[in-house]
């Protein structure tokens, strides 16, 4: 029910004095509300639910939380000491 | 874009464990609060990777489940009306009252629609002037946004045949009550992360203070739920009651202001029964004054309906952590998704539902077999 999905926005429009757009979710492309995203742009990533985008998802957010996860791998095969600099490392 | 799919990345999802064995030095109870991420979780066999002694225990976040039986019941008896076209969203169909369900009253002839997005109502209701346009307007602040809008556009054209049936919940009063419970096992959060893509995390950092427990903000896919994990664990080795956040990829401690706004424009904060759960004071939204005209409560004089839930369910209990789906005879056995008694089995994101639907009403045997397939 609360689920929400990120697709890319292909195209922002005004219809009846509302900002909407069309998102694209992997193959299938949508009409969203974008009244609540104003500085969402074409080609930035929107997360939608039940038609109305929420957020822009920050891709930079996204590469850093993944590289995050992945140097936390490498780190576990060195083993030890330098595994408490990623725990602290992946504090927010 | 990049970095979507990998946040399903299996082989990464081993490290995090291992990560959080590492970590781990006693067990912990964790609770995950929204029923999107309990779907994840069973879906993905999560918690059958965890080390021994994490226990992710389901949280009440499914607003379908939650939604009382009462409600349903008086749904069902506008949407019986002849001028009403009832719309809903698709999962609350199969939900069953006292006397059946959406689904059953649209095959006898009642105009039952489901809508994808609640600016759908407009439409319908723009085209068809003579009928009433009824929206059963459910969910957590993940849903409040859009269905605010809907009122306040059907108010701004003067739709006067668009209302909505409002059985809004609030997450943040619900995490207090289950921590207020004497019972309590829960020592920690995974807060949830599209409730607070809306409303920001502000609202829960006085709830880990107070009730000192860490309450960590996670997405829903399966690294997420992880690293969430992995957080909330680590916030509880230093015993540290505080709220970090794991979805920082979208959202802020502030959350989506305008949408904010909009909600309490139209809506404002009062008491709301949970089915399976009861009253929790100041856990709801209900429409404002201004916009009773839209207010199908007030519409249609249903009645209130006496219902009684079936004794053998212990659905109140699984919502609030207390108990496991494993734990109810009923479950499984009288008890399955074609023939629910009760609040958690009712939709796909009800941690009975969930629990059934990934096999976990098999023998255990089986049951290791089906998470790692
Ligand atoms: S299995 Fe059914 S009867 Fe048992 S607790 Fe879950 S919903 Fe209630």
């Amino acid at each position: 029910m609360c689920l929400a999905i990120p697709g890319k926005v292909v195209e922002i429009y005004d219809r009846q004095l509302m900002r909407m757009g069309r998102v694209q979710f992997g193959g299938i492309i949508r009409e969203a509300c974008l009244e609540y995203v104003p500085e969402a742009e074409v080609g930035q990533y929107v997360l939608v639910h039940v038609g109305f985008a929420l957020s822009v998802v920050d891709e930079e957010e996204a590469r850093r939380t993944y590289e995050l996860l992945e140097t936390m791998d490498q780190l576990t095969e060195l083993e030890a000491p330098v595994v408490d600099e990623a725990a602290s490392g992946a504090k927010r | 874009m990049k970095y979507f799919d990998e946040y399903r990345d299996p082989r990464l999802a081993r490290k995090v464990v291992d990560e959080i064995q590492r970590a781990q030095t006693r067990p912990w109870v964790i609770m995950e609060v929204c029923g999107g991420q309990t779907h994840s979780i069973v879906k993905h066999g999560l918690d059958f990777l965890l080390p021994q002694g994490i226990e992710l225990v389901h949280g009440p976040g499914c607003p379908v489940c939650v939604t009382p039986l009462e409600m349903i019941d008086k749904a069902h008896a506008i949407a019986r009306r002849p001028e009403v076209i009832f719309c809903s969203f698709g999962d609350m169909l199969r939900v069953p009252g006292s006397d059946g369900d959406l689904f059953t009253i649209k095959s006898r002839g009642g105009d039952v629609r489901v809508v994808y997005s609640p600016l759908d109502c407009l439409k319908i209701a723009r085209a068809n002037p003579s009928r009433m346009v009824v929206f059963f307007a459910i969910g957590f602040e993940t849903t409040a946004p859009a269905n605010a809008m809907l009122v306040w556009r059907a108010y701004k054209e003067g739709l006067r045949n668009v209302s909505l049936l409002v059985s809004h919940v609030l997450v943040p009063p619900a995490i207090a009550f289950i921590l207020q419970s004497p019972q309590n096992r829960v020592q920690g959060f995974l807060g949830p992360g599209h409730v607070c893509t809306v409303m920001g995390y502000r609202e829960y950092e006085p709830i880990a203070e107070r009730y000192q427990v860490p309450i960590v903000i996670t997405g829903f896919e399966p690294l997420d739920l992880l690293q969430g994990t992995l957080m909330t664990v680590r916030l509880l080795e230093q015993g540290q009651a505080v709220v970090e956040n794991q979805y920082a990829r979208v959202l802020g401690r502030e959350g989506n202001a305008a949408a904010q706004k909009l909600i309490y424009d139209v809506f404002e904060v009062g008491d709301r029964k949970w089915r399976g759960v009861g009253s929790i004071p100041k856990s709801g939204l209900k429409l404002r004054w201004e916009f009773r005209e839209h207010d199908a409560e007030r519409l249609f004089d249903v009645r209130e309906i006496d219902t009684r839930e079936p004794e053998i369910c212990i659905s109140g209990q699984i919502l609030k952590g207390i108990r496991k789906p494993h734990d109810c005879p009923a479950f499984g056995q009288q008890c399955t998704p074609q023939h629910p008694l009760g609040a958690t089995m009712v939709s796909a994101e009800g941690a009975c539902a969930a629990y059934y639907t990934y096999g976990r009403h098999l023998k255990k045997a089986d049951l290791v077999q089906v998470a790692q397939a």
